[in-house]
């Protein structure tokens, strides 16, 4: 994809970021100024992850630093220097079963979010000492599904041991 | 069998259309108007932009007719002179840098000579507010049946009300957006829609050239609930005029505060009834007003209203009624198309106002209700006489069963007489839906579906119905799985691309699996399938199609002029019951137990057709609860998600469907529309519920803090 038609001009010399994308080494020339969301849409071609407001409210463009979930839309991305970052990209088809079947994602346009938040809880379980997990994928607003679809999935997967 | 194209979605891996890559792209933008009406008196380009980097378009740049072709021609694709609501289009702008065109924009001024606009639709306008018309009514239809008048002096008792809903966004996750090119002659323009037919007949118009020169095709779309039926045609056609004034491909993707401030919404409404009983709690009359906020121009109004007037008396029989309805101009951006389609406004009206008739002559909304149902051989408002089989009685004490609604009610008299700040209720609401466009639609529509056999032995479908999320592409499959013994993979469902698919009608009114897929149903290919299709094309050198036209099912007669007769070929009948809690610390209203009963035919994929009411009614606990738009000037102020509230996961219970099956003899084995049916009955259940627990008369919604704060205070 053409990277610098998606960014803004260059008024200031550009910065070096190095950081682990899905366990391959990356390193971006970027303005100091860029979204970690941009990065990874336009300048990586990682298209999975969405942006549904900007603002970070509605967790589409979800994706993990160092092991957390972050709305990508707000986390400018010299912040992920040397970070291990991990996006929808990484997640592969056996792991999401249950979702699949249970009616997770209709339009599909929260879903990468609603899958990396998911994977995220199922990863630390507990979470659901302190939190329910209505709580927990609060975060991730759907607009299709009612949500029920969503967590029947995640509880599921869960009990399945997959994410 | 699983969502089609699921695990694309679950991974990924699903390509919208701002995933597309395309070499060489402009971004574009547009320029908007920044007054609610009035004359355009200059488009100021800042001196501090090099504007010869820039593809700028305005109306002079519109090859064809300067209109979004729709059911008028009012609307214009890129204002000229004249403004009718803040945020109308008026030039574009395209660079390759998408900052770069984001910067410019801030420095492009429009000037307008103001007139007086109107925003209030309830108000009769005075002479220098009238844009449309004699009065600035967009539309006006009325339904009459009996005597109305000589019924309400007859009535036992006559019950008065006036009900009002707000506008919604539809909030579809993925924003609009499309992309346009040239191709040896051929204009392609791809993105996020319901309704290829429509834009291609939109471009054809606006842009001067026949259909075979245009290609409108689909991209997978992130949602849509009517809000990309109509405006996918104004953003297709902008890009398409800068592509081909900047002989480059360019895309127009809106980002969300674009997206909610310029894009359709919900009409907001406001209904009066006058009703009048007799002794025994029976309907005896009638008499309904309604009225809709249009916006600025024509746009689909006049058939959001229709579906509203034909449904604003519920599934109710009565001898004795008399709709009117309008829809009124304002200076607004035009309030289009979602889910529910003017029957949600008007079944919140009729619900909750069923409510305060029980009240007032003391029977118990439930028993009110079942005295007055529809029963087989009873006809509705426009006088189509209903002989389904349903039993809407046995459907409704099945909602009230699964809700134990009578012992929550002793449970919540208990804890709001003692506890110190919660209090409960519970709720009810009987509603129908008719399902596929109104009247003759269908007929005029003529949709049609072909089947290709592919040289590999694989079934192709092509038809212009899109996927939006609620499950196109799996229905048609399984259709055609059941109809010839095929697996899924030996099944291709065509891309809705007008270039190669023929007119099966646009993907809204809850259509898609009825009608069109009555016609996957029709389709008749012969057994042994696969080998045939091989052997045929080994044979032959030519493609192997069959075609499948709609075809009314028999009996069916709709006269537009009188409004009497068959509304729709069948509907989905449905009651839902809401448990609330409001906490009178903080004012929030809660639903804490939803369920949801409905009879729509035969469910053809169980998960799927959960997954639409229990989305369809949490979007509707949205907007009964916590959506509000702010207008100031006919501009929307909370133009972002984090004022503009929509329910979270953690904002609902689960959605407790049942489904009650009584097939359809024109649907595909036997199912009936559904889509748009659990819109209209959770507002006024939970409007229902909120006034029982708080023992107060709510008239309108949404019921936010501010809200519920007045109605604690005032009871009204």
């Amino acid at each position: 994809m053409d990277a610098d038609a998606n960014m803004p001009p260059m008024s200031r010399p550009p910065i070096e970021v190095p950081f682990t994308l899905n366990g391959m080494e990356v390193t971006v020339s970027i303005d100091p100024a860029e979204r970690l969301l941009d990065t990874l849409r336009y300048r990586l071609g990682m298209t999975g992850s969405k942006e549904g407001c900007g603002e970070g409210e509605c967790g589409a463009c979800t994706v993990h630093v160092d092991d957390i979930p972050v709305n990508s839309c707000l986390i400018p991305t010299y912040q992920v220097r040397n970070a291990q970052v991990r996006t929808i990209e990484s997640i592969d088809p056996s792991d999401v079963g249950a979702l699949l079947s249970s009616g997770a994602t209709q339009c599909g346009a929260c879903t990468p979010g609603v899958v990396m938040t998911a994977v995220w809880v199922r990863e630390h379980p507990e979470l659901l000492e302190t939190h329910t997990l209505r709580e927990l994928m609060a975060g991730n607003l759907c607009r299709c599904t009612g949500y029920d679809g969503i967590i029947d999935g995640v509880r599921r997967s869960l009990d399945e041991g997959q994410p | 069998m699983d969502r089609i194209e699921g695990l694309a979605k679950l991974t990924g891996a699903e390509r919208y259309v701002d995933d597309l890559p395309l070499d060489g792209m402009l971004w574009g933008m547009t320029v908007r108007s920044p007054a609610p009406r009035g004359r355009v008196t200059g488009v100021h380009f800042g001196s501090g932009v090099d504007w010869s980097e820039f593809v700028v378009v305005d109306h002079h740049d519109i090859p064809g007719d300067n209109t979004v072709l729709l059911i008028e021609t009012d609307q214009p694709l890129l204002a000229g002179e004249y403004v009718r609501h803040a945020e109308e289009p008026i030039a574009l702008v395209a660079h390759r840098s998408r900052e770069m065109v984001r910067r410019a924009i801030r420095e492009i001024e429009v000037t307008i000579d103001p007139d007086p606009p109107i925003f209030d639709f309830t108000a009769e306008p005075t002479q220098d507010q009238i844009q449309h018309g004699s009065d600035n009514a967009l539309k006006r239809i009325d339904i009459t049946k009996g005597d109305v008048d000589a019924a309400l002096v007859r009535a036992a008792r006559v019950v008065e009300g006036e009900y009002r809903t707000g506008s919604q966004e539809h909030v579809y996750l993925e924003n609009q957006g499309m992309i346009a090119w040239e191709e040896d002659g051929v204009l392609v323009i791809k993105g996020s829609l319901q309704c290829p037919f429509y834009v291609l007949k939109a471009a054809v118009r606006a842009l001067g050239r026949d259909s075979d020169h245009v290609r409108i095709v689909q991209t997978p779309t992130g949602g849509g609930f009517g809000g990309k039926e109509e405006y996918p045609s104004m953003i297709a056609l902008h890009a398409a005029l800068l592509a081909l004034k900047a002989e480059q491909p360019v895309r127009i993707i809106y980002d969300r505060g674009e997206d909610m401030r310029a894009t359709t919404k919900r009409h907001p409404s406001l209904v009066r009834h006058r009703t009048g009983v007799d002794g025994d709690g029976r309907l005896v009359a009638q008499d309904i007003d309604v009225a809709l906020d249009g916006g600025a121009y024509v746009t689909l109004s006049p058939v959001v209203l229709s579906r509203g007037v034909i449904h604003a008396a519920g599934p109710y029989a009565c001898d004795n009624v008399r709709i009117r309805g309008r829809a009124m101009l304002t200076n607004s951006p035009p309030h289009g198309a979602f889910r529910g389609f003017g029957a949600p406004q008007t079944h919140f009206a009729n619900e909750r106002h069923m409510d305060v008739i029980a009240a007032t002559i003391g029977i118990d909304p439930d028993e009110f209700r079942r005295r007055n149902l529809i029963v087989d051989g009873q006809t509705t408002a426009t006088g189509q006489r209903i002989t389904d089989g349903t039993d809407r009685v046995a459907l409704l004490d099945h909602a009230l069963e699964l809700s134990s609604y009578h012992e929550r009610q002793d449970k919540h008299r208990s804890l709001n007489a003692s506890h110190p700040y919660l209090r409960r209720g519970i709720g009810l609401a009987a509603f129908h839906h008719g399902a596929g466009f109104t009247g003759s639609g269908e007929v005029m529509l003529a949709s049609e579906l072909h089947l290709a056999g592919l040289p590999d032995g694989r079934i192709e479908v092509l038809s212009a119905n899109i996927e939006m999320g609620q499950g196109t592409l799996t229905v048609f499959t399984k259709l055609v799985c059941d109809r010839l013994g095929l697996r899924p993979e030996h099944v291709v469902i065509a891309d809705a691309d007008t270039g190669r698919v023929p007119d099966s009608g646009p993907t809204v009114a809850s259509r898609t699996t009825m009608v069109v897929g009555r016609l996957v149903d029709d389709s008749d290919t012969g057994d042994r399938v696969t080998q045939a299709i091989i052997d045929w094309h080994v044979e032959r050198d030519e493609p192997l199609v069959g075609h499948a036209k709609y075809e009314p099912p028999p009996g069916i007669e709709w006269d537009e002029t009188t409004y009497t007769g068959d509304a729709y070929a069948t509907y989905g009948w449905a009651t839902y019951v809401a448990e609330v809690e409001v906490d009178l610390r903080t004012y929030t209203a809660r639903v804490t137990d939803f369920v949801a009963v409905q009879d729509v035919g035969t469910v053809l994929h169980e998960t799927l057709a959960r997954g639409q009411i229990q989305g369809g009614v949490v979007q509707a606990i949205g907007w009964a609860l916590t959506e509000e738009c702010a207008w100031s000037n006919g501009v929307m102020q909370n133009n972002q998600l984090t004022n503009y509230i929509i329910p979270t996961s953690d904002d609902v219970p689960p959605i407790r469907v049942s489904f009650v099956e009584n097939p359809f003899a024109h649907g595909p084995h036997g199912a009936k529309g559904l889509g748009e049916l659990p819109m209209d009955g959770p507002a006024p259940a939970i409007a229902n519920a909120v006034a029982r627990a708080i023992d107060a008369d709510p008239r309108a919604i949404p019921l936010t803090p501010e809200h519920l704060m007045d109605l604690l205070s005032n009871g009204r």
